[in-house]
């Protein structure tokens, strides 16, 4: 299997891919590792189906042409019961292959397990707006906008919601996307294991904006992310309800911004803020826990 | 007096809009006049609209996925050309605000109003034929289906000119398709559309299943019946299960916009996501609703072009119907990235790669019918063998993103819009051209020009590859699905091979316009005098090409699979010692009546023109009542005459 | 041997398989359209089941429902299904009188059954407990509404079966109708009984 993937990774060199810098296949951390790892698996293990069935079809459709003398006729041969069983088997046998790892995969991977590591991980509160990213550092008290920085090695333990219509977060080169919805929160793990600067974008169509949600997730060193807490600090925004009421208002893309100073429980308040209705005043408190409820592992 | 409509809803300023509807207006018009100069109102009105003959209305569904191909082919090329100039901080020339549109109408068209018109009427015609039935169960019934289809199609179309289309995407998701996030009627024309026409394709998918499972000539047990009847009964029966829920589920959207509901809104309650889980218990089986026919039309290609029977009769239906059944329980898969936790991710996934297996089953089956064949290279086998090679890689990279662990890198990606049109493209579409080959002679009396046809296919072919190959690649590259501009200098020369890919498809579908009229200008020389110009193998190759309206002058009595075959085999066949006189069901306007009602009616809707809308309504239920009211009549086609249009086929009938 | 022979289907040994009548095709027709209506109808029960937590703080179904109107309005649906059924007899008994009078009783007790509903809703919706209150109460309408808009068409229909037996007497087509009406109303009963049970008497479970 290693050897396959080699040559396939070979094949997409030589198509320009495989040494590319950026996408899913660039990968940047643990996770992105293990899911290009069993996407190499499984696609080399359909190759091993797929290309014989291709051989095959343009053998016998060449082979068997009319004007080919030398192929026997056989105008009655319509069943036969060794090639039945094998047509059921075979992709039977892959399938029951590429169900163990799905079914592993789906779960080593799922995205609200926590990374194993010795470091403390770093939480970051995530709100998709129109059309743009907010991210709260609760353990900090600062936010920016379509900036995201992170420790390299060190697990980001992301708590998703959304001010807006549906999105979905995603850094292709961390690995695992998943939506953010109003009024529900999901969770996310991932890491960074080299540094960079990594292109973030959101995966869902959302509006009129939508092409311009990208954010740069900056992956420095210990000594540069509290570089850049201090430096977020130091900034001069202060996010507090209205102002993030005024922010989710705006329709609109937005440079990287930071603010210096979050209130805390401001991601609850956008929880409960994208769902407030006429019927029910907003308040801090009634922030519906997210739907697909989950237990929360340990952190 | 006009509801939300005003002049400024016509969007004059903008330049391409005006130009595309001018166009088709210009069309219209001339279309109308040429009707009128050649004195042709009565004909088509009799021969045409109000026809309740499966074999017309199978054709002017046809027709209308064709145009509407034509239609939505347009919006592929302007996505193509608009990326291909929005890299590297340009924006292209279609911004967001009519480039979503765009995409919407893309998706939309396409799958309503040419893939499924395509395969109903594909359906509407073969499958009687097949059987030995001398129509539908619903003769008239079948005629409202088509107009309504028509009528559902027409608003996408009105939208282009007057107001806007839905700029969601085409499902619509929720909440970016509730007012707060979509206050135009663009949503609303989507809706009204889709109502209208899903309700046209439940019709038609209940006289359909009647006709098969109730009126098969006399002696054809279920374990008889071709192939593409099979996948026919399959396709039906999922939209039989599946048209329902997307009607109750657009007509929750549907409430929530218009009466202020709360079902999938962010606000009082609603949950967005049960739309989705919603829309994809319909969405799911749609797939295979589309690609069931597609396989049985392979499947009779296949067999009858290699002059073996097929490979493997039992196991093909086995397939199919587990195909059917499992097209029910893998709709989760569509959105893993919700969060729904990891046995439910795996549990769907599996479900998912599971269908795998008799779509592999059916594949094999296909090439072991080439195993021993006598093949000839005819069209529709190209688009055979063609859709072989394109869907079984489709399917491969379908198991991919079956996987939970590879869709939360892939998902929404432009690596899973490769893989959809690799298989709506490769299997459904492929499908169509192949039996549009294939049954043309059958339908028309004469054949279809088999050069051009060849090159139709191969630029179709190359142009596939060269449209979808690279949207893989920048899956992997990180680039996702409705991107209207971008900066990334490493997408570009894909996206540049991808716009060329779509030229070349463009030109293939000249070349089948081109193929069409050169056939009709050459039709005396091509003419299909035998009635089975393929060498085929079921009933339908027994009739005169075209069939007369009652298709079969005597029912055929059937004693095994391959009727037809068996029957040449043995020889020429006794004529029959009498005929008798054949009623055959009389044309009917209720059809195009309801379906106008309907147009008008939702176009009431769209714009809140009550008034409109109710008499829309008033004036539906009168036509329904009274059509109710009336006897409805058939026409007495006398033995004589019958006996005559047998004799007349069978001059020129050959036995081999 | 020849499969199939141009010869009609009678002079060989009868088949086995023989195509159904018109009353059989247009039977069995109409049972696929109801079993696309039980699942429309499904649909409509799964978003009941998926929202009727969701009340947003407002009023629930032990604050709104009144079990004894909804008694009322059962006991309307049962008997006019039964009566369908003595109809049905009726007009195989070619009595057309008394088929009239009998439908004629059908739609009296349809036609109560829809305004008891009517009232309903009204009283909920001037109490502030109209669809767009909540997502439950937007979904409690959907449902119990889409069963309402077919006993109205139900009602439509009786009043087309009415006006044509007592103008224009039995016909072949006229029983076929008859047949697919009383089959519709059945149905509609059911999922009349499923709505009693799931909506309001669970929904009033402590």
């Amino acid at each position: 299997m290693r050897a396959l993937r080699t040559a396939l990774r070979a094949t997409l060199l030589a198509a320009g891919l495989g040494g590319c810098r950026e996408g899913v296949l660039a990968a940047a951390g643990p996770i992105g590792d293990a899911e290009n790892q069993i996407l190499w698996e499984t696609f080399g293990a359909m190759l091993l189906v797929v290309v014989p069935v291709i051989l095959m079809i343009l053998a016998f459709a060449w082979w068997f042409r009319a004007s080919n003398p030398r192929a026997t006729y056989r105008p009655d041969w319509s069943y036969s019961g060794k090639v039945e069983f094998s047509i059921w088997i075979v992709p039977l046998l892959l399938i029951l292959f590429l169900a163990t790892l799905a079914w592993s995969g789906s779960h080593d991977l799922d995205p609200y397990r926590p990374l194993p590591s010795d470091r403390k991980p770093v939480r970051v509160e995530v709100v998709s707006l129109d059309w743009k990213w907010l991210f709260l550092y609760p353990d900090y008290g600062v936010a920016s906008i379509n900036e995201l920085a992170v420790p390299v090695g060190t697990p980001v333990d992301f708590r998703l919601t959304s001010g807006t219509v549906m999105n979905s977060f995603f850094v292709p080169q961390l690995g695992s996307q998943i939506y953010t919805m109003a009024g529900m929160q999901t969770r996310l793990s991932l890491q960074a294991d080299q540094p960079g600067a990594y292109r973030g974008l959101s995966a869902q169509f959302s509006g009129d904006g939508f092409s311009d949600m990208g954010f740069t997730v900056r992956a420095v060193d210990a000594a540069g992310f509290a570089g850049w807490i201090a430096a977020a600090k130091a900034s001069p925004g202060h996010l507090d309800n209205a102002a993030y009421d005024r922010l989710a208002a705006t329709h609109a893309a937005a440079a990287p911004t930071r603010f210096g100073a979050v209130d805390p429980g401001l991601f609850d308040h956008a929880v409960a803020a994208a769902t407030a209705s006429a019927h029910r005043p907003m308040s801090a408190t009634n922030g519906v826990m997210c739907a697909p409820r989950r237990t929360q592992g340990t952190l | 007096m006009f509801g939300k409509l005003t002049l400024h809803d016509i969007p004059l300023d903008q330049p391409i809009v005006m130009g595309a509807c001018l166009g088709i207006v210009l069309a219209g018009v001339g279309l109308l006049g040429l009707i009128t100069y050649l004195h042709r109102w009565r004909w088509l009105w009799e021969e045409w609209i109000t026809s309740v003959d499966h074999k017309r209305i199978g054709v002017m569904y046809i027709l209308l996925a064709l145009v509407m191909l034509l239609r939505g082919f347009s919006d592929a090329l302007m996505m193509r050309t608009q990326l291909a100039l929005a890299g590297g901080g340009h924006l292209g020339y279609l911004p967001p605000e009519h480039y979503d549109q765009v995409f919407s109408a893309h998706g939309t068209i396409m799958i309503f109003f040419v893939a499924m018109p395509f395969v109903v009427g594909l359906m509407n015609i073969i499958v009687p034929l097949q059987i030995g039935a001398r129509d539908v169960a619903f003769p008239v019934l079948n005629s409202v289906s088509f107009w309504l289809t028509a009528a559902g199609a027409l608003l996408p179309n009105i939208a282009l000119g007057v107001g806007e289309f839905a700029r969601t995407g085409w499902l619509a998701y929720p909440p970016l398709s509730e007012l707060p996030f979509s206050p135009g009627v663009g949503v609303d024309y989507y809706l009204v559309a889709l109502q209208i026409s899903g309700i046209g394709t439940l019709l038609s998918g209940i006289n359909l299943i009647t006709t098969i499972l109730k009126m098969r000539a006399p002696g054809m047990e279920l374990g008889m019946m071709p192939v593409f009847t099979w996948t026919a009964l399959g396709s039906n029966m999922l939209i039989i299960a599946a048209f329902p829920i997307l009607t109750v589920t657009l007509g929750l959207l549907l409430m929530d916009r218009y009466l202020g509901m709360h079902f999938f809104t962010n606000d009082a309650g609603g949950n967005p996501m049960l739309f989705i889980n919603l829309i994809w218990g319909w969405g799911h089986p749609e797939v295979y609703i589309l690609v069931l026919p597609a396989f049985g039309v392979f499947s009779e290609v296949i067999a009858t072009f290699s002059g073996k029977p097929l490979f493997g009769y039992r196991s093909m239906v086995a397939a199919t119907l587990v195909i059917t059944v499992l097209a029910f329980v893998v709709w989760l898969h569509h959105f893993f990235t919700m969060g729904a936790g990891a046995d439910v991710n795996a549990v769907f996934g599996i479900a998912t790669m599971i269908i795998a297996i008799p779509t592999g089953v059916k594949v094999f089956n296909w090439l072991f019918t080439m195993y021993g064949g006598r093949i000839r290279f005819e069209p529709p086998v190209l688009w055979t063998v063609g859709f072989m090679i394109t869907f079984v890689i489709g399917g491969m990279t379908g198991v991919l993103l079956a996987v939970p662990s590879n869709d939360f890198l892939l998902h929404n990606s432009l690596f899973l819009i490769a893989h959809f049109h690799n298989v709506i493209i490769g299997g459904v579409l492929f499908g169509c051209f192949a039996a549009l080959e294939y049954w043309f002679p059958k339908v028309f009396g004469f054949r279809l020009e088999p050069r051009l046809g060849k090159a139709a296919f191969w630029c179709w072919f190359v142009g596939f590859y060269l449209a979808f190959m690279p949207l893989y690649v920048l899956g992997f590259l990180g680039m996702t699905r409705r991107t209207n501009h971008y900066d990334n200098p490493a997408w570009d020369p894909y996206i540049l091979i991808a716009c060329g890919g779509a030229f070349l498809i463009l030109a293939g579908i000249c070349l089948q316009i081109l193929e069409i009229v050169v056939s009709i200008r050459t039709r005396r020389a091509r003419r299909d005098l035998t009635g089975d110009p393929w060498n085929g193998r079921t009933l339908e190759w027994s009739l005169s090409s075209p069939p007369p309206a009652f298709n079969f002058p005597v029912l055929p009595a059937v004693e095994g699979l391959d009727a037809h075959w068996t029957s040449k085999a043995a020889g020429p066949a006794a004529r029959p010692a009498a005929y008798d006189d054949i009623w055959v069901p009389e044309n009917s306007p209720l059809g195009f009546l309801l379906a106008a009602c309907a147009a008008v009616g939702g176009f009431a809707v769209v714009w809140h023109i009550w008034w409109l809308a109710l008499v829309g309504l008033v004036c539906g239920l009168g036509a329904l009542i009274a059509s109710s009211w009336r006897e409805h009549g058939e026409i007495c086609v006398p033995a004589v005459e019958v006996a005559r249009s047998d004799h007349l086929a069978n001059v020129f009938r050959v036995n081999p | 041997m020849s499969n199939v022979s141009i010869a009609t289907a009678g002079e060989r040994a009868p088949a086995r398989y023989q195509p159904a009548t018109k009353l059989g095709v247009t039977g069995f027709g109409f049972y696929v359209y109801l079993l696309s209506d039980a699942i429309l109808f499904s649909a409509l029960f799964a978003t009941f089941a998926v929202l009727k937590t969701a009340t947003d703080g407002g009023p629930t179904a032990r604050d709104l429902f009144d079990l004894k109107n909804v008694g009322l309005e059962t006991a309307c649906l049962l008997t006019s299904s039964f009566v369908c059924g003595l109809a049905m007899q009726a007009a195989e008994a070619r009595k057309p009188r008394e088929l009239a009078v009998l439908l004629g009783v059908v739609f009296v007790l349809g036609a109560s059954f829809l305004t008891l509903e009517i009232h309903e809703f009204g009283g909920m919706i001037a109490a502030g407990a109209g669809p767009d209150r909540s997502a439950f109460l937007s979904a409690f309408f959907a449902l119990v509404g889409a069963h309402g808009l077919h006993i109205t068409v139900g009602l439509i229909w009786i009043g087309s079966l009415l006006v044509h037996i007592m103008t224009m007497g039995f016909s072949e087509a006229y029983q076929r109708r008859l047949f697919c009406f009383s089959l519709f109303w059945h149905v509609l009963d059911v999922v009349w009984i499923a709505i009693f049970t799931f909506v309001y008497l669970l929904g009033v479970q402590p």
